[in-house]
């Protein structure tokens, strides 16, 4: 059991290293969607909300062999690690650029308004008054779907990146313990989700006592 | 162009026999896993608290563990106790394990959201716990929950993808497929994007409004 348990913590590096960065290029990427999303051009908001929905209805493994074998295959020579992280990084940028859009609209029209009448230009009004409290509503549902990213990860062992999933999957053809491997595994995928909660918790009390001062 | 047209032509029987076991896969799954969620809520909310850790402990594991995992579990896994299943029997058990864990959740908020009168008015007329359950209470957290599960069944239409992982011949497989023979990735792919938005895109608008409508009622 235990040398099964040390050959599977071999693929937690590049589980954390894939999530940790499509997270990040997605929450990037997000707040140019989400731009573009609330556009006054009608033009310009409704291609980006059906830009949005197309990403949100393939599913992620498709997106990966796209980007992995139609795009890496043809035009550039793509790692398996460079596709995972750029074909989940659309996705999770596709989702948060929808957080962000809920979260804007969550922020009360005054703020807005009294932004506008103290004569802040735009970058103040938005860098300092509206992104505080818009990150505040953020931070619940950005670490919901880390927490859902983490998982979809998996899905990179398909492309040929040696992540938990993949390792499991090869520790089980040498040993043949698949039930051992595979609740290791699975234990392991909680395991890393309760970092990512606890730091949601904490980052969202911090924000909320920075407001309340 | 047509020699795009001209392959997707030729390939289109095939993915489409592929599309149609994606929706077999997912309909079985949510068939078995729709139940199963409401056996987890109730045992959740059970007032025995052994009963109650036990069916937490469960929901928490299928939710935290993913569902990539769970399909390899059910087909690499149990031959080493052996059982073996065949690709379709364990996408079908491990997907809904899956749905059963997640629609717990949605189903609980239903029942959590029915109002505490109608629990108590049963009382008063005389049904039994299990009768009052059964007609009373969950008819009405099922109304409520329509909406998410409907959403949630998108989210398992396209988690069926998966089973590529195990060499059922869904959808995504028999894409692959062809791609590793022709090496037209991009194409075949493109177009098992389509076949998938195309239940997606209009599923998913009808979710929305949907949610719109009963939220607006619901206030009511």
């Amino acid at each position: 059991m235990f040398d099964v348990f040390k050959a599977m913590l071999d693929g937690v590096p590049w589980t954390i290293a894939v999530t940790l960065l499509s997270f990040t290029i997605g929450c990037l990427l997000g707040f140019p969607i989400c731009w573009a999303r609330m556009s006054k051009f009608r033009m310009v908001s409704f291609t980006t909300a059906s830009l949005v929905l197309i990403i949100r209805s393939i599913p992620p493994i498709v997106w990966l062999f796209f980007v992995f074998f139609g795009v890496g295959g043809g035009f550039l020579n793509l790692s398996p690690f460079a596709a995972a992280i750029t074909g989940l990084g659309i996705i999770t940028a596709a989702q948060m650029s929808e957080v962000y859009r809920g979260a804007l609209s969550a922020v009360s029209v005054g703020q807005y308004e009294a932004a506008h009448v103290l004569n802040l230009n735009a970058r103040q009004r938005f860098v300092d008054i509206i992104l505080p409290q818009m990150l505040r509503i953020v931070v619940p549902s950005a670490a919901t779907y880390a927490i859902s990213l983490l998982k979809d990860s998996a899905v990179a062992s398909t492309i040929g990146v040696t992540d938990i999933s993949a390792v499991a999957y090869q520790v089980t053809q040498q040993t043949f313990k698949g039930i051992e491997v595979y609740t290791t595994a699975a234990l392991l995928y909680l395991l890393l989700s309760v970092p990512i909660a606890l730091f949601s918790r904490w980052l969202g009390a911090t924000l909320n006592t920075r407001i309340s001062r | 162009m047509i020699d795009l047209l001209g392959m997707w032509w030729e390939w289109f029987p095939d993915l489409l026999q592929g599309f149609v076991l994606s929706l077999q896969v997912t309909g079985v799954c949510l068939l078995l896993g729709i139940p199963l969620g409401l056996v987890f809520a109730l045992g959740v909310s059970a007032p025995n608290k052994a009963v109650r850790l036990m069916f937490l402990f469960v929901v928490e594991l299928g939710r935290g563990a993913p569902a990539l995992i769970l399909l390899q579990y059910f087909y690499y896994g149990l031959p080493s106790a052996g059982i073996t299943l065949s690709s379709f029997t364990a996408a079908a058990l491990a997907l809904a394990c899956c749905t059963g864990a997640y629609t717990s959740e949605i189903i609980r908020g239903g029942l959590e959201a029915v109002a505490s009168g109608q629990r108590e008015a049963a009382d008063v007329i005389g049904l039994t716990k299990l009768d009052a359950l059964r007609f009373i209470i969950v008819p009405q957290a099922l109304r409520i929950a329509v909406p998410s599960l409907l959403g949630f069944s998108i989210i398992m239409f396209q988690a069926s993808s998966l089973c590529f992982t195990i060499a059922l011949p869904e959808l995504v497989s028999r894409a692959s497929a062809i791609g590793s023979n022709t090496f037209q990735y991009m194409p075949v792919l493109a177009l098992a994007g389509i076949m998938y938005a195309v239940v997606c895109i209009p599923a998913t608008i009808i979710v929305t409004s949907l949610e719109k409508k009963l939220g607006a009622s619901g206030q009511t």
